[in-house]
């Protein structure tokens, strides 16, 4: 009898060990005589059960994790295929772990789920049903869909994507561009590369109902070059589109056309801003583009394009298929749908959390994440990215809703959730925000190119306890300074995290005995 | 003992990479990806032949490639180690973790080990950050690297046993 066994295969589940287990798995197993059908999914996201072993059954699939090599024996000898065995790392069915099952999974329902690149796997848990609806409508009714969806762009400045669309559908000029910014940059965050390691199809269908909505018949995914393994996935699936006429001269017999490139980038976070992508994409330095023009207006090589986030665009398949109002009926206020937010740093449980908009981050750290990896107290929490406002216990109710964000001087971001305990030094934390925004700043504007290092500068003298309150105020004119007068948000809100972090943690900049000296903090001022 | 996948630098081939490259829109990042995986950096001799066949200047060509962290025009080390430095891994240790890497690897950033093994680099964010710290070498991304597990992928990095292994 054949038993059909999954070991996830996404980056992390690599790092943890994965592909030698699955080798030496089916080494013990052709040992034994046992035939097993090991099949590689994508990951449940569920990161300290990594490597997660399932198990397919009548009733379901029952979990085993985190499985490590030692453990093989056990669990081959507790005859782990058949599913409902006694072992501990037993975890029972997957779907029915709380963590799987309070979330809200739309856009990552196959998400470590299925195998990524098997286009039947896709098809038989409603791929391309978006697709074939979309082949049915106008241009118009695809981008009205879109706007009743209230999907608002997940790349972190929330813009409503049907008015983008909207825009570039109405640009009257022959060639247009699709561009997913894959690029992401900020720390803490991989639900873009999730989708792209474990479910590449569902982005490239969204992809080819964007071209669709506006008339694109070209489009190119930015590609981040430190995610090698969302590549080589891209890479295949985009493969295996053309084969099978999903890509191509004639999408699904149909007489429109769709083509898809990946384009790598090379290490530059401000090439994640969409003007400095496009100029990437064009084979320049990215240096950011002034706006207006609007990228809808003259974008790729000087033609109307769209530019989406992975998870903007991975959202279209969903509401193609079960319509705008499934989508919108989710969230809260003016946020419809999901955000897959992602829990990350010092946290003990983390990984991906797609969630209706609306419970607030104490629930995400504490019901989800089960607070901080180290056991320690969590003292500060970083969302939306490097350029996200840092939290104290007194903001942690805010509701997971791009307003109430706002309102509290923070971003939502793309949904990273960075979790730091009580041993981070908030002072070394704010320098890193100037440090990061000098090294990465595209140069263009002196607020931000000059004084990002002038921040780090201020921050040390504030660190070794030089004028303290003089320098803090130097450090306020600052930060509003790069606020007013830089050209775009790198320069504009890396003040965020700095002043959050002297507003909420003001005892770390004030304490005269600064450890400037640790041998940590010498070797980061060399380097940046 | 692994192979190589890098090759010595030699114009025609340069030239070879050049010409199936040149004519795609928007080329030149998509060349200059491709020279790297080939030669593990790009060669200040293939810079003419790219600004030639582009139709750009030659310190256009530079321009391009100093903006991005991912080029170099050094050779590197048999393996280049990225020690993730943002937020996430922060958060876990990664100060530690570097500040250990360049003690006992006797570096800085941007540096190789005197027997050329070891190139060690910055990198932010590898998208492991449940997980971390985080580390890369090649292809393969590796978690929860405390200084105790550094220091046993470099040992394995020096006896290249690392693919054998994998
Ligand atoms: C410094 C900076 C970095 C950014 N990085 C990213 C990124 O990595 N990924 C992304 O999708 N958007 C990023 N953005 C936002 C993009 O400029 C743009 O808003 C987004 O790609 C639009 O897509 P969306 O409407 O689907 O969100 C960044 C913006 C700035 C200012
Ligand atoms: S704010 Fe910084 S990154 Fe943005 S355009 Fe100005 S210099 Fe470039």
């Amino acid at each position: 009898m054949m038993y059909h066994v999954y070991v996830p295969s996404d980056t992390t589940a690599k790092a943890l060990g994965a592909d030698r287990l699955a080798r030496l798995m089916a080494i013990m197993a052709a040992e034994q005589g046992i035939e097993l059908n090991i099949k590689r999914n994508g990951t449940r996201a569920m990161y300290w059960l990594e490597p997660l072993v399932e198990v397919e059954t009548a009733q379901g699939r029952f979990g085993f994790g985190p499985v490590k090599e030692t453990d093989l024996a056990s669990l081959f000898a507790a005859k782990f295929w058949l599913g409902e065995v006694d072992h501990p790392l037993a975890l029972g069915l997957v779907e029915d772990i709380d963590y799987l099952k309070k979330q809200q999974r739309l856009t990552f329902s196959r998400v470590g789920v299925i195998d990524p690149v098997c286009l039947e796997d896709y098809r038989s848990h409603y791929g391309f049903k978006g697709l074939e609806n979309a082949l049915n409508l106008s241009p118009q009714a695809l981008v009205d869909q879109i706007k009743a969806s209230g999907l608002r762009g997940r790349g972190g400045a929330a813009f409503p994507t049907g008015i983008k669309w909207q825009t570039v559908l109405d640009a009257p000029t022959e060639q247009k561009y699709i561009v997913c910014n894959a690029d992401e940059g900020d720390s803490g965050t991989f639900a873009d590369r999730l989708v792209m390691e474990c479910d590449p199809f569902m982005l490239i269908e969204g992809m080819i109902i964007a071209g669709l909505a506006v008339g694109a018949t070209q489009g190119y995914i930015y590609l981040r070059s430190e995610y090698p393994l969302a590549h080589l996935t891209l890479e295949k699936a985009i493969a295996i589109a053309y084969e099978n006429n999903l890509l191509g001269p004639n999408i699904l017999g149909c007489p429109q056309c769709f083509h898809l490139e990946v384009r790598l980038g090379a290490g530059a976070y401000i090439c994640g801003e969409e003007t400095s992508l496009l100029e990437s994409l064009e084979g320049k330095r990215g240096l950011v583009r002034a706006k207006p023009p609007l990228p809808a207006i003259v974008g790729l090589f000087g033609k109307p394009t769209v530019v989406n986030n992975v998870l903007s665009l991975a959202a279209v398949p969903f509401i193609l298929d079960k319509g705008a109002k499934a989508y919108a009926d989710c969230g809260m206020g003016r946020s419809r749908g999901t955000l897959p937010f992602q829990l990350a740093g010092n946290v003990k449980r983390g990984g991906l959390v797609e969630l209706a908009f609306g419970p607030t981050l104490r629930e995400l750290m504490f019901d989800f994440g089960g607070g901080t990896r180290s056991g320690r107290p969590l003292r500060a929490v970083q969302v939306g990215g490097p350029l996200g406002a840092y939290l104290p216990d007194s903001q942690w109710d805010t509701q997971l809703d791009y307003e109430a964000f706002a309102k509290a001087n923070a971003v939502l971001g793309h949904g990273g959730v960075v979790l730091f305990d009580d041993t981070v030094d908030m002072g070394e934390q704010a320098r890193f925000s100037m440090a990061f925004c000098a090294v990465e700043s595209c140069g263009k504007c002196t607020p931000c190119r000059i004084g990002s290092t002038r921040g780090v500068e201020v921050i040390d003298r504030i660190r070794a306890g030089e004028n303290i309150e003089g320098n803090l105020a130097l450090l306020s004119d600052l930060c509003e300074t790069m606020i007013d007068g830089s050209l775009c948000a790198m320069g504009g809100m890396t003040p965020f995290p700095v002043q959050s972090a002297i507003k909420y943690f003001h005892e770390d900049f004030v304490k005269h005995s600064a450890p400037l000296s640790s041998a940590v903090s010498i070797t980061n001022k060399q380097e940046v | 003992m692994t192979i190589s996948k890098f090759v010595t630098y030699e114009p025609s081939i340069a030239q070879t990479i050049i010409d199936d490259f040149k004519a795609k829109p928007g080329a030149l990042l998509p060349l200059l990806h491709a020279l790297q995986d080939r030669f593990s950096y790009i060669p200040n001799e293939s810079i003419p032949l790219i600004a030639t066949a582009l139709m750009l200047s030659r310190a256009e060509v530079h321009g391009v490639i100093s903006f991005y962290h991912h080029f170099r025009t050094q050779q590197p080390g048999r393996h280049v180690v990225e020690i993730c430095r943002a937020e996430a891994c922060q958060a876990v240790g990664a100060r530690q973790l570097e500040h250990h890497a360049k003690q006992t690897l006797h570096l800085d950033y941007h540096q190789t080990t005197t027997d050329n093994t070891i190139t060690l680099e910055p990198v932010y964010c590898l998208g492991n950050c449940s997980c971390g710290p985080s580390v890369r070498v090649g292809n393969d991304i590796h978690a929860n690297m405390d200084p105790h597990a550094f220091d046993a992928l470099v040992e394995r990095l020096k006896t290249d046993l690392l693919e054998v292994l994998q």
